[in-house]
């Protein structure tokens, strides 16, 4: 049976996911579909979501306004794997502040139980690409691509760290929901995307 | 993966720490391009205070683009349009969460420092502005911010390209309220995209170099271009963009995003207006959508708007020629 993985295509850099996902599909040998998703019917025929890097607050506003928020809620309460990047990190968070004007009113998925930062390492000129390990799935060497990142300053105790860049929390897993706060889609390595289509692949069987 | 055609390695604006973790890099194009295309499907709103950055924000904007006045303002004024002043652009960057931009003028190399060293997230060399140079545009690889051109025709956008600009935009008619000729530009530039794509799949490489001489730029990047079939970095569309309507017409027609001048704060509905621009640049191929955002506006509250034909000044002109 082929999985179908949705990539939220509200706003943000879909294609790139899209691209990065098909690629990690063909490279582990799966059937699948990779689609971008707007409307909750079409996230409702999901295995898998992928909130991608955008602006956060437009992404949370607009996804309100179709009800896809609401259907994205069900199907994460329901073991739905998601990852979401930078912005889709942000979205699945319980709380988030932005580093320069404190806590934002934003619409959040409130999944991931961590405190988070938003803009945590400073504005586009301090955005960075550095190397960094995510050893307990096994990937020791990613090029983390950073821009106007988030980090996560506090984790509850269901959440596993993944990744620290300078002593900040920078990818987090939850059961089924992982968060980074760089962006995987804008390298050529396709080792997290796979690993996460991995997890889709098992939690469906 | 980015297509990153047209990078220098030797490029000045890239800044390497090294840390206990290993180098750290920063202004490499995977970050500059990688920034603008966490804007697509978004639209960036030109604002000119806090109240209206707050405004654009509440509405869903991806960024806003801080100016001195609205470009049809600029028109009226006359005189020399310069940068922004910094303590409103630093008003701004600590009132809301979204990027903030600002233009500078063509060629003027040391507004664009002032706005990096204020920290901009990115810098708009822009035609509403005077230029500073008739000759050159500013050398954006020197820069660790992000550059955005306005561009007429796939050799102006290749040029800027190869003088590092992260993203590019229709220069439109900036100020006018009026559509039309952000329509032409992006039309032309797409036409010029199938025509490259026809003659790279066709083989003849004795073509694309003639295309190369002509748009004034490396055989490489027209390559690149050629076999990518679109441009190598992220387009929007900008210039006379004033309704919802407007805004769903140019995502149609392949834009990545869209800018919004004069036409939201030169409106009467500024709050309604942005958020239904907004709406109908997500939705756009949901004419149902497109329909219900422009319900929200009045069209007897737009801007008035301007003939193109009949201007004194055409700000698409400017920097066309380098």
């Amino acid at each position: 049976m082929s999985i179908n993985v949705g990539i939220l295509a509200i706003q943000g850099d879909v294609q790139e996911n899209i691209d990065a996902t098909k690629r990690a599909v063909t490279e582990l040998g799966l059937d699948g579909n990779v689609i971008p998703v707007k409307t909750p019917e079409e996230i409702s025929n999901l295995d898998g979501l992928i909130i991608p890097g955008g602006e956060s607050t437009t992404i949370g506003h607009l996804s309100l306004v179709n009800s896809s928020l609401k259907k994205i809620k069900e199907k994460i309460e329901k073991g739905m794997p998601v990852l979401g990047i930078c912005a889709g990190m942000i979205m699945l968070s319980k709380t988030a502040s932005d580093r320069i004007i404190g806590k934002t009113d934003q619409p959040l998925l409130e999944f991931l139980d961590i405190k988070l930062e938003r803009n945590s390492f400073g504005r586009q000129r301090d955005s960075f690409q550095a190397d960094i390990s995510m050893d307990s799935i096994d990937i020791p060497v990613f090029n983390g691509v950073f821009i106007r990142a988030p980090s996560v300053s506090d984790v509850g105790s269901g959440v596993q760290v993944l990744s620290k860049f300078n002593d900040k929390i920078i990818a987090v897993k939850q059961g089924n929901i992982i968060g980074t706060a760089f962006h995987p889609e804008l390298t050529q390595d396709t080792s997290l995307h796979k690993y996460f289509v991995n997890l889709v692949s098992t939690s469906r069987n | 993966m980015l297509p990153l055609s047209g990078e220098r390695s030797d490029a000045k604006g890239i800044v390497c720490d090294k840390s206990s973790s290993g180098d750290v890099l920063h202004g490499t194009s995977t970050l500059k391009r990688g920034f603008a295309h966490m804007l697509k499907n978004g639209v960036v709103m030109d604002v000119t205070n806090v109240e209206q950055a707050q405004i654009a924000e509440e509405a869903g904007a991806v960024s806003v683009m801080v100016l001195d006045k609205l470009p049809s303002d600029v028109r009226k004024a006359g005189g020399v349009a310069r940068t922004a002043s910094i303590r409103i652009i630093e008003e701004i960057m600590s009132s809301v969460t979204i990027p903030v931009m600002a233009k500078c003028r063509i060629g003027h190399v040391y507004e664009a420092r002032v706005l990096e060293e204020t920290n901009v997230d990115m810098i708009d060399e822009s035609e509403v502005l005077t230029p500073a140079d008739e000759t050159h545009h500013i050398w954006k690889w020197d820069f660790t911010t992000p550059f955005v051109n306005g561009a007429r025709s796939l050799a102006e956008a290749l040029r800027r390209i190869e003088e590092g600009a992260a993203m590019i935009r229709t220069k439109g008619e900036p100020g006018t309220g009026n559509v039309a000729e952000a329509v032409t530009h992006i039309k032309k530039v797409n036409d010029e995209l199938r025509a490259i794509k026809a003659i790279y799949d066709s083989g003849d490489n004795q073509d694309l170099v003639r295309m190369a001489r002509e748009f004034k730029v490396s055989y490489d990047i027209v390559e690149e271009t050629a076999k990518l079939g679109r441009l190598p970095v992220v387009n929007f569309a900008a210039g006379g963009i004033a309704t919802p309507a407007d805004a769903a017409y140019l995502m149609s027609l392949g834009c990545d995003g869209i800018f919004v001048g004069s036409g939201i704060f030169n409106a009467t509905d500024a709050k309604e207006r942005a958020r239904s621009i907004v709406l109908a640049t997500t939705f756009w191929n949901e004419p149902e959508k497109v329909k219900e955002a422009q319900k929200m506006i009045d069209e007897r509250q737009s801007m008035l708007g301007l003939d193109v034909k009949t201007l004194e000044l055409r700000m698409q002109e400017r920097g066309s020629s380098a």
